[in-house]
């Protein structure tokens, strides 16, 4: 295996690992208000169908970023209508999110476009461009950090360095504002924070909202910047290695990083090589791709370090009467 | 939330009729919503699923998978765990049977079905007591650990696919055809015998009597057993159970084993019965079509059974419909979707306003 090679597994690990970034920030957000949510999947898939349709209709990529954001954002309004003021099961919840997206992409991507639930190739100012960074040309020639820079680092859409930048501001906004010690309270002991007088349902409706608009920019990345255009289940199981990846990093947002980055190197290197030789033995392509989710078994099992989520995640809450 | 209690029946009919309704109103606007006619839709359904002994075949086959699938969920939910890996115990469920039926030589079908269901439950019930026991004992959470356990099953049938049962030669991803020996006896053979004609070219087979089987079996087992009354004991309250010495670690791990052998039986059906071979995807989401059947049925098997036949009936009849217009088959996805929010997380939006009107009328 040569530089080049290592150059480009690395420049497309950051590119897959960007929808991965979003929905495991969106799930960690969610979560740490005791909101399970196994629906990342599906409302990746619907902004992935919905940025798609509006970015070819209108031409815009960004109409379609938008459509594609209010998309998921009503998927997760469900979520919370159905478990938080309705106090249902949130796992239920979920898994119809995740089959109401499957189906409806396809029975309205066929009614649209009749193209077999597909949406047509998105070309020019229907994707977005990529982005070089500011002196990129430059350094290009500057050993070791000039192809670090100008290859691995430049050359994305904007949507990869706006998920970079969600990190550091997704850890600010949780453990530096008031906000976020309510919003992380909320999911520890709701009871407390409800005696504090502050609305238990209105935060979680916010941290759900929030969740929405990051699987929003999932999506839309995956439909308009990774690929071109929308196919039928297009997510294919990224919702759940996000989740995986939320878990694996104990929900902390630099750690979910590290998580996506290292699953985005797993496929990429599965992406680029069949079967993986190590010399006693040969990987095959499956084990790559089985890899994420054998990863977060062993993980949650507590073989590396203990996975504890939220106190009162999962649980609905009832004031006290 | 109004405490007001609403009788038995209420609660076993009438709210999942609710749910179901509410679905089907849902559905019926979108397929309005996407210039098709609700109404013809229904009727071409009603019609492609029970207008024939070929659509009742296909129904009927369709229902076989979500019984097994459906009684699943069930049992695992009696005791409130929350099985979503039913599709990847059938799927190793396919693998039992497939290997009972490929390497054993088996004289006659009646013996190669019974090593068959004990294969494919062994294998299926395998598969669901990892989650179960990483559960109890390591503290991880059966539901993220079930689907992860669904990809890893779809990953490891793929390697041996392609790598290891595919006969050489072959292109297409599959394990070579069973001996002719171990072909189930379809529906209109066992039906001739009793002088009703049935289609000859549907894929219903003896497993519907299995399956039938199962739900008695599993009532038996739930209502009428010390094992099924401590899953159900577990399942109402753990600290109780647990007071009254019933171990949580026993429990959950039978609950599992069946749980998972029940879903890894569905493979005796369409990979023994139908396909005659291994395939990719066989199970084609009729382990999640199971969560939507044990909501829908309440968890009885009585009421699974029903469930079943119903989403038989949209899996027969939403082919119809792809066939004859233009909706497409992830309409029933849609359904599906929908019956499980209805049934399963609003079911307090249905139940409140039902609730509300028996406390009136227990007033005036």
């Amino acid at each position: 295996m040569d530089l080049i090679a290592v150059v480009q597994i690395l420049d497309s690990t950051l590119r897959l690992a960007t929808p991965l970034l979003f929905a495991a920030l969106a799930g960690l957000i969610s979560e740490r208000a005791g909101v399970f949510d196994i629906g990342l999947e599906g409302k990746m898939l619907a902004a992935a169908f919905f940025s798609a349709a509006f970015a070819f209709t209108t031409g815009n990529v960004w109409l379609g970023l938008c459509a594609g954001i209010i998309a998921s954002m009503f998927l997760s309004l469900i979520h919370g209508v159905a478990s938080i003021t309705f106090r249902g099961n949130q796992l239920i919840s979920g898994v119809a999110i995740n089959f109401l997206a499957a189906g409806l992409t396809v029975v309205i991507a066929q009614n649209w476009f009749r193209q077999g639930g597909r949406t047509p190739t998105l070309t020019g100012d229907a994707r977005f461009p990529r982005l070089d960074l500011p002196g990129a040309e430059a350094v290009r020639d500057v050993p070791v950090l000039g192809p670090f820079y100008s290859v691995i680092l430049s050359g994305h859409s904007i949507l990869v360095y706006v998920g970079l930048l969600c990190v550091p501001l997704t850890w600010y906004v949780l453990f530096r504002t008031r906000f976020g010690l309510r919003l992380r309270a909320v999911g520890e002991n709701p009871a407390a924070v409800d005696t504090a007088g502050i609305s238990v349902v209105g935060l979680r409706y916010g941290a759900v909202m929030i969740c929405g608009v990051l699987c929003g920019l999932a999506g839309a990345y995956l439909a308009t910047g990774l690929s071109a255009g929308f196919v039928k289940d297009m997510t294919a199981g990224r919702g759940f290695i996000a989740l995986a990846a939320m878990i694996f990093a104990k929900w902390r947002p630099w750690h979910a990083l590290g998580a996506v980055l290292l699953f985005g190197l797993l496929e990429a290197i599965a992406n680029r090589y069949q079967n993986i030789d190590l010399g006693f033995m040969v990987l095959p392509a499956q084990f790559m791709q089985a890899l994420p989710y054998i990863l977060t078994v062993v993980i949650l099992a507590g073989f590396v370090g203990r996975a504890i989520p939220p106190r009162a995640g999962g649980e609905p809450y009832v004031k006290e009467r | 939330m109004s405490k007001g209690r609403i009788p038995d029946w209420a609660d076993v009919v009438l709210v999942p009729l609710f749910s179901v309704v509410l679905a089907f109103i849902i559905s019926a606007i979108v397929i309005w919503a996407i210039g098709e006619d609700p109404w013809e839709a229904t009727k071409m359904m009603v019609q492609g699923a029970f207008g024939s002994s070929y659509g009742w075949g296909y129904t009927l086959y369709y229902a076989t998978n979500f019984i097994f699938t459906g009684l699943a969920v069930a049992v695992a939910f009696q005791a409130k765990l929350f099985n979503i890996g039913g599709e990847g115990q059938a799927t190793l469920g396919g693998l039992g049977v497939a290997m009972v039926c490929l390497y054993l030589p088996w004289p006659h079908w009646s013996m190669a079905l019974v090593a068959a269901m004990a294969g494919a439950a062994l294998f299926g019930a395998a598969w669901a007591a990892i989650p179960g026991y990483l559960q109890v004992r390591r503290g991880s959470h059966i539901v993220i650990t079930t689907i992860m356990f669904n990809f890893i099953a779809a990953a490891l049938l793929n390697y041996l696919l392609v790598n290891v049962m595919r006969p050489a030669g072959s292109m297409d991803p599959a394990s070579a055809r069973f001996p002719p020996e171990v072909r189930l006896p379809r529906l209109h053979e066992i039906l001739e015998v009793f002088g009703i004609p049935f289609s000859r070219a549907t894929p219903a087979n003896i497993s519907l009597l299995v399956a039938i089987a199962a739900c008695v079996l599993v009532w038996y087992m739930l209502w009428r057993t010390r094992l099924g009354y401590q899953i159900r004991a577990f399942g109402q309250s753990e600290p109780a159970a647990q007071y009254a010495g019933i171990s949580p670690f026993r429990i959950t791990m039978y609950v599992m084993l069946i749980s998972g052998a029940l879903a890894g039986m569905m493979a005796i059906n369409n990979v023994m019965g139908e396909a005659n071979r291994l395939l990719l995807n066989a199970v084609e989401g009729a382990g999640f079509i199971g969560i939507a059947v044990a909501l829908m049925g309440r968890n009885h098997p009585f009421g699974v059974f029903l469930a079943a036949v119903l989403f038989g009936f949209l899996y027969q009849g939403g082919a119809e419909l792809a066939l004859w217009t233009n909706i497409p088959r992830e309409l029933i996805v849609v359904i599906q979707a929908l019956v499980i929010l209805f049934t399963g997380a609003l079911d307090n939006m249905v139940r409140m306003p039902i609730a509300a009107l028996f406390a009136r009328r227990r007033r005036s």
